[in-house]
Formats: structure tokens, sequence, C-alpha cells
């Protein structure tokens, strides 16, 4: 069999009939109901949005339609027949595709490869890298089916997801945040295919908590809060504004940047950083320089995989090299490893929370522990006071808000947004000199990443310099006062945020990034 | 597709319940075993696990089986909470041991307060250089830790074979492969007048506390489970690996080799080729049945002497091969471990495919 062949053709839909209809969808998980009573409807060739932050229950719902997870009770209407989904494979057959946020590509495979793997074991790979072609070719995803995964851009590997389930003919794709690791033109260009899908009469989920995008390109849009549906509405005839507070439920605040007054001295100075890479899939950093200095934010834009991870390595002390490769206040740490860089006043909010910035099982009071040990009181004579260590952790947890069941409760039980707001606020804590940030409001709702934004930009104008290492553009240049650009292990100068704007930064994102992907 | 799917979050309670229902599963397949040998389990049972703690001699052989693998099972424990497996505390034992007798069987003849005291030392050095050695070919070489301190173990068993049938061999002994009877200044004193029970199990006594807040309070423990959790969170923090590597097997291997010298030292008082019965190995289980928690492992560790004692008196009284205690040791250990899965992880049914059609 070569590819599977146009499952189910849809019946022919009476007119104003829904492609997928869902009636009053809940489920419940321990201590949290996800989705309360949700019903939508998307309709053949409409680009339907699903509004909300993380934990309105956006990804419950679509595991539901992709048969992922099972709902507790509602109804679930396929072209006007009632289903039930067991399972993605079911979903599939029905014509339901999905591309996840986090993409499931083997990157020792080729392009064709690893789109079999998702069709039947006797697929002829030949025939098939010819679909491809032919397929990326009339939707504007250019794709070469040769290709090792591993050498494409992350948007690149994006379109092999899309193609993948394109030539499963599906007549509804649900895209998962397919933005969030896009360059603004890629994202451009990720639009008009999805048109061209749409104008074929294809349906499309959009799922996303970006409100411009979703006013570019959807028709509708449904907003969610807190596990129930709070709104629908035409994207294009309601303000941001007005789609943020249907979002959250109030407006959405704004941060703003107070002019500092302080002594301008470098606080963190990268002399020059060149390290090859040290496994086959990583990045070697190229001749990086970059000065930052007291009482400024910093940002390095770029999509994740251009040596951002060896680069923040090198910054903490994970990873270490010549003495004056880095600086802290004047002091040479490149050779320190990361406790004795942060002994001289470094901070560092990594990317990953679970396992690296916190001990999942362990509790805040424990966590705490991590990196405060060096704070007075918490530890004496090589033994620790948990009792001094417990106080940390309420302080942090009352100051920065953090929703917990209190000092005792385990890192793993917090949501990552709730996590991440405890380590900044850990790390600030210490009173640092330099603050380095991966990814600050990964994963964080909208109202507490502007929370987060707002205690960078304030901590900065303390005088510490703070440095901040984001894919989101627009986050860099609500706080940033200069912003560089990191791609393909290389880093740009770095331009204040008044002289640039998001055009020149995603062309250096892109650009930089192509040329060293060859 | 995966059969057993991790719980997000596993119970306290059947963590701890988990070793109680371990040793219920064991008893359980130990009635249905000594209905197979005949042996009424009823009794087998008294016999294992009642009669030896019905004498004052039962309670102080004990305590004396009990010290050597409480003292074991708790250095063990605090490189198995930093996930090195030091799985050759036999040999380090026997290192001790070994260490000890050479300064016995050299200060043989004088007299002074401090042989005992430096046997102990010779012991923990000799036990330490044991668990030095992977710990370097690990830190160096990156050789995988279980292998080498098993292999060692071997190494440290011909060691103990050569010495006792060779240079070290009781020249009034009649040829057996045993030192001489070390003399008073290098044995410890018994406690009780009449019974086996010695000073030796003072060292485990002072232990325990000391590990027990070692464990809950050292900053240095909490960089060992640190990095046995989570090894990124403990780079991150700028907590060495290295260190915890030689950490986590050169305190263990004190502990293996102060046991051994305490052997040596105590209720065997000479070198000789059966002076351990397999305490290093059966200290694992010791440290795992009590959670690889300081407090649980003094538990852990009574139980497992009663097996020994009980599997002793089984073999004299009911003629029960003396593989039965060795049996128990290994199903508690597996019954553990199987309970332990499913504290962590639970059984998942694949649910079947459906299309359901609503009625037209």
């Amino acid at each position: 069999m070569l590819i599977p062949p146009p499952p189910n053709h849809p019946r022919p839909l009476p007119a104003g009939e829904p492609r997928l209809q869902l009636l009053n969808i809940s489920k419940r998980y321990p201590g949290v109901l996800a989705n309360d009573q949700v019903s939508l409807n998307v309709m053949p060739g409409e680009i339907h949005a699903v509004l909300g932050e993380n934990g309105a229950g956006k990804s419950t719902l679509m595991k539901i339609i992709y048969g992922a997870v099972q709902a507790d009770s509602g109804q679930i209407q396929w072209n006007g027949r009632e289903v039930s989904i067991a399972n993605p494979a079911v979903a599939r057959e029905l014509g339901i595709g999905m591309v996840f946020q986090h993409f499931q590509l083997f990157e020792t495979l080729n392009v064709t490869e690893n789109i079999a793997l998702a069709l039947p074991p006797d697929t002829d790979l030949k025939t098939l890298a010819v679909r491809v072609r032919e397929v990326s070719e009339k939707y504007g995803l250019p794709l070469d089916p040769e290709r090792l995964v591993h050498a494409l851009s992350v948007g690149e590997r994006q379109r092999v997801e899309i193609v993948r389930c394109l030539l499963q003919n599906p007549q509804l794709l649900i895209l998962d945040e397919p933005t969030s690791v896009l360059t603004p033109q890629a994202v451009r260009k990720l639009f008009e295919t999805l048109r061209k899908l749409a104008s074929e009469g294809v349906s499309i989920l959009y799922i996303s908590h970006k409100l411009h995008e979703i006013q570019a390109l959807c028709d509708r849009a449904t907003v969610m809060r807190g596990g129930c549906v709070t709104g629908g509405a035409n994207p294009r005839q309601e303000s941001t504004a007005s789609l943020a507070r249907m979002m959250i439920g109030r407006d959405l605040p704004v941060c703003h940047a107070p002019v500092y007054a302080g002594e301008v001295k470098a606080a963190l100075e990268i002399d020059s950083i060149s390290r090859p890479k040290d496994d086959p899939f990583g990045v070697t950093l190229e001749d990086i320089s970059l000065t930052v200095n007291s009482g400024e934010v910093v940002g390095i834009a770029g999509i994740s995989g251009n040596g951002q991870a060896e680069l923040l390595a090198a910054l903490s002390g994970e990873s270490t090299g010549r003495s004056d490769s880095v600086r802290i206040a004047g002091l040479p740490v490149g050779h320190l490893h990361a406790g004795q860089r942060r002994d001289r006043g470094l901070s560092f909010v990594p990317e990953e929370r679970l396992g690296r910035g916190a001990v999942p099982s362990m509790s805040l009071t424990q966590n705490a522990m991590l990196t405060a040990h060096r704070q007075p009181g918490l530890s004496r004579f090589g033994l620790l006071d948990f009792k001094a260590a417990r106080d940390f952790a309420l302080r942090c947890i009352e100051r920065f808000d953090v929703r917990c069941n209190g000092p005792q409760a385990a890192a793993r039980s917090l949501s990552g947004g709730n996590l991440q707001k405890f380590i900044v606020g850990r790390e600030i804590m210490q009173a640092p000199k330099v603050m380095i940030v991966a990814q600050p409001t990964w994963g964080v709702d909208v109202g507490a990443a502007a929370t987060l934004r707002q205690t960078l930009l304030d901590l900065s104008r303390e005088g510490v310099g703070v440095l901040v290492v984001s894919e989101e553009l627009e986050e860099l240049f609500e706080i940033c006062d200069r912003i560089a650009v990191l791609a393909g292990g290389r880093l740009s100068a770095a331009m204040p945020r008044n002289e640039t704007n998001a055009e020149q930064i995603g062309l250096l994102m892109a650009g930089q990034a192509a040329a060293a992907s060859v | 597709m995966s059969l057993l799917t991790p719980r997000t979050n596993p119970s306290k309670l059947m963590q701890w319940a988990a070793p109680p229902l371990a040793i219920l599963a064991t008893l359980l397949t130990a009635t249905v075993l000594f209905y197979a040998l005949n042996k009424p389990p009823l009794q087998a049972f008294y016999v294992f696990f009642i009669e030896p703690l019905e004498t004052e001699n039962g309670w102080s052989e004990l305590a004396l089986k009990a010290s050597p693998l409480i003292l074991i099972a708790q250095g063990l424990a605090l490189g198995f909470r930093a996930r090195i497996y030091n799985i050759g505390a036999e040999g380090q034992l026997l290192m001790g041991a070994i260490c000890a007798s050479g300064v016995a069987i050299y200060t043989d003849g004088m007299d002074g307060d401090w042989i005992l005291p430096l046997m102990v030392l010779a012991g923990a050095i000799g036990g330490g250089l044991w668990g030095a050695l992977p710990a370097w070919l690990k830190t160096r070489f990156n050789a995988e830790e279980t292998l080498t301190t098993l292999m060692l173990t071997y190494v440290a068993v011909q060691l103990l074979a050569w010495l006792v049938s060779g240079p070290w061999r009781d020249p009034g002994g009649s040829n057996f492969p045993q030192s001489i009877m070390f003399s008073e200044p290098a044995l410890f004193n018994a406690l009780f007048e009449g019974l086996r029970i010695n000073s030796s199990v003072i060292i485990t006594l002072l232990a325990v506390p000391l590990l027990w807040l070692f464990v809950k309070r050292s900053f240095l423990a909490y960089q060992l489970a640190v990095g046995g959790q989570a090894p990124s969170a403990a780079r991150y923090a700028g907590f060495s690996a290295q260190r915890t590597v030689w950490i986590s097997l050169v305190v263990s291997g004190v502990t293996a080799g102060i046991a051994g010298a305490a052997e040596a030292a105590g209720p065997v008082g000479q070198l000789t080729l059966s002076l351990s019965p397999g305490y290093g190995f059966a200290a694992i289980i010791v440290a795992w049945v009590g959670r690889l928690h300081p407090i649980g492992i003094v538990f852990s560790g009574l139980l497992m002497a009663l097996i020994y004692i009980g599997g002793e008196a089984a073999q004299v009284s009911m003629q029960l091969p003396s593989a039965v205690s060795w049996l128990f040791q290994g199903m508690l250990l597996f019954f553990l471990l199987g309970a332990d899965a499913f504290v962590d992880y639970r059984l998942k049914r694949r649910k079947p495919f459906v299309i359901k059609e609503a009625q037209a």
C-alpha cells in the first residue's frame, strides 16, 4: 500500500452544518476541573482560534479531540455523527491531524523516513518522497525529502510535521502554539499555507495566546478561562485589549521602564567565547562578546538550538573555560564553576525548571537551599538550618505570589508558572550583581508574566545587570534596553531597542541560521 | 507500548507500607515452601522468628548480627541516595578485617589500650581504600562502580584466602586456613558474663545518631541527595559530581571496613576464611528495606539478623537446609522491589479501539 487513501471521504454536509461539534465536554483531573461543560463548533474551511492562558484548558480540549485523552462527559459530533475517539489512531482515521508544539521527529532519520513512521509499515519510500515534494510545493512548504532532520531549522521541522498531517488528507488540522519558535517572516509563510488549506475546505483549530496573530489569521475565536468557555468573538472586530480582558478577566498589565540614574559600570563582560560543540547535535559558539552594564536589561533573541544552551552553560559556570572569558563586576570568573560564580554575585534562572532549576521531589524549603545555602544564617559548620530555609522559602512565596501548599510542597506539585516565580524569586533574593534569565515567562500565564517582567526591570534599575535570553520577541521589546541576536552560534551586536525593530531582528534570526545550517 | 506508566504523585503512605507488604508476601511464599518441604509452616515460623527471642542468648546473638548489618547499610544508604551503587561492601568489610587483623597479629604479645583503637582505624582505612579504588576508576575512567566494587570483592576474598593459608596461618592451628587467636588487648570485651555480645556494638550505637544527624542536617548529605535525584540541578548549583562519587564510595567503604574490624576483633576473634556470612551483601537488602532511612535501617537490620539466627536454628532443630535463610533474604528484596515498582508505576490497561456510531 502506498499512501492511505483519503479516509471516509466527507459526506456532503448540509449547508451550515459544522464539521466538528463539541457539546458540554468535561474533564476532571485530581484537584482540577480542566474542562467544564465546554461547547464549541468548527465549520468546514474555518480557521478557528482557541484563545486562553496556560492552564485555561486549551491543551486538554485539543487532546480530547485528538483522542489522546478521554472526556469524562459530553459529546463529540464529527460531520454530523456522534463519535467516540478512543485514541489518536482513530482520530487520524476520521481525518483529524495535529501538529504538536514539541516536534516528535527523529534527528538521525531523513524527512521521508520520519514521515513514513506515521504511515503503514509497507509504505514505499521512493513514491512517498515524490508525494512529500508534491504536497510541500503545493502548500508553499519547501522541503527536501532527503535531508536529515538534525540539519533542519526549527521552521523546517515544523513543515515536516505539517506535511506529515497533510499526507493523511485531514479535514481538521489542530495546531498547538505553532509560532512560538518561528521568526516573524516564517510566521507569515505559515499563515499563507493555512489560508490556502482553509480555502480548500480544511478546518483549522489554532491554539495560541498571541492576540495579534489571532487577529491576523482567524475567522472566529473561542476564549477559554479556568476550564470554561468565557466567550466567542470575531477577532477582527475586537481590539487586543478587549480580547485580553476576555482571556484573563481584566486589563492586560503593561510594564514601565524607569530611567536608571545610578552609576553605570560593566556588570557582566563576555570576552570572545569560542567553544567547539561537545555533542553531534550541539552548536559551536563562535567568538561571542557582549557587555551588560549595571542598570540595564540586555536581551538575546533567537530560536533555541542556536547556541543558547551552550552560551548559558558557559555563563553560569556549568561549563568552564578561559578565566577572563567571563567577568563579573570586573573579576575574571571564566574558570570557576557554578557555585564559585554565585559566590561572586551571579544569579541564574535556567530554562528547565524541573530537574535543573529545582529538584522535582524535594520541597520548596529544600529547593531554596539549592542556591540560597550561601545566604547568612542558612548554613553553619557544614550543617544546614532548615528552619531558616523554611523562612526564606516562605518570604519568597509571599513576595512573589507563588501559589502552592506552603514551603513543604514538592517542587513538582507546582504549575510551571508558579515554580518559575519561585525560582526567579529565590535568585533575586540573593541580591545578585548579575542576573541571567533564560525564557523568563515560558509557560507562565499572561498576568504573572507581566509581573515577572516588571520584577526584572525593577531589579535592573537597582543597579543589577540583567541578561534575558528569550524566544519571545515581544517580551524582549517590552523590557530590554538593548537586544542582540544569537543565531548559528554567533552573536550579533547589541542594538538599542529604539534603533531596531522586530523585522530586523527576525532577519538576523533567520539569515544567520540559514547560513549556518548549510 | 509500555505496560507500566509512572504515577504522577506516588503515595507517601505506600512508600512506607511497601516493606511490611514485602515481608507479608515473603511469609506467604515461605508457607507454600514449607508445605512443599513437608515441614509444618507454623512451627517453622516459630523456630525462625519467635524462638530466638525467648532467651538472653538469642537477644545477644541478634545484636551481634544486627550491628555490622546496620553499620554497613548506613554507609551504603548514603551512596544509594546519591545513586552511587556500591555493591562491594563485602569486599570492603574483608579488607577492613584483614587490616585490623594485621595490627592484631603484629602486636601479638604486646599490651596497651591503643591496640584495639588502632585496629578499628586500620579497618576503616582498609575498607576506605577498597572503596576509594572504584571511586578513582569511576572519576578517572568512568568505570561503572557496580562492576568494579563487585569485582574487587573477589580480589579481597582471594587476598584473604592467601593470607590465612600462607603468611598469616596459625603455626599451631593444624593447617586450618585461619590466623592465630587474637590476644586480650586486640579483642572487644564481653558486655555481659556468659554472652557473646561485646563492646563492638557500641560503635554502631554511636554511628546511627551521628549518621542520622549527617543525613538530616549536613550540607554534604544534601548535595549528595541532589546529585542523586537531579544531576542537572547539582551541576546548576555547582555541586561537584566527582566529590559525590568519592564521598559515597569512601564513606561506605569506611563503615564496611569498621564492621569487618569489629567482626575480627569481636565474635570471631581471629582472621578466618568464613569471617563474614555475607554481611556486605545482606546489608544492601537492609538498606533498601529500611528505605535508605537511618532509623528504618535499624529495624530492617534487626529483621535481617533475625532471619540469619532463625535460619541457623531451623537447620539444627528442623533439618532445613541453610539455603532457606538465603531464600528469605532474596524473596524479601524481590518482593520489595516489586512493591516499589507498583508504588511508583501503575499497570496500564489498553483501551480497545471503538468507533461508536449514534443511532441515525
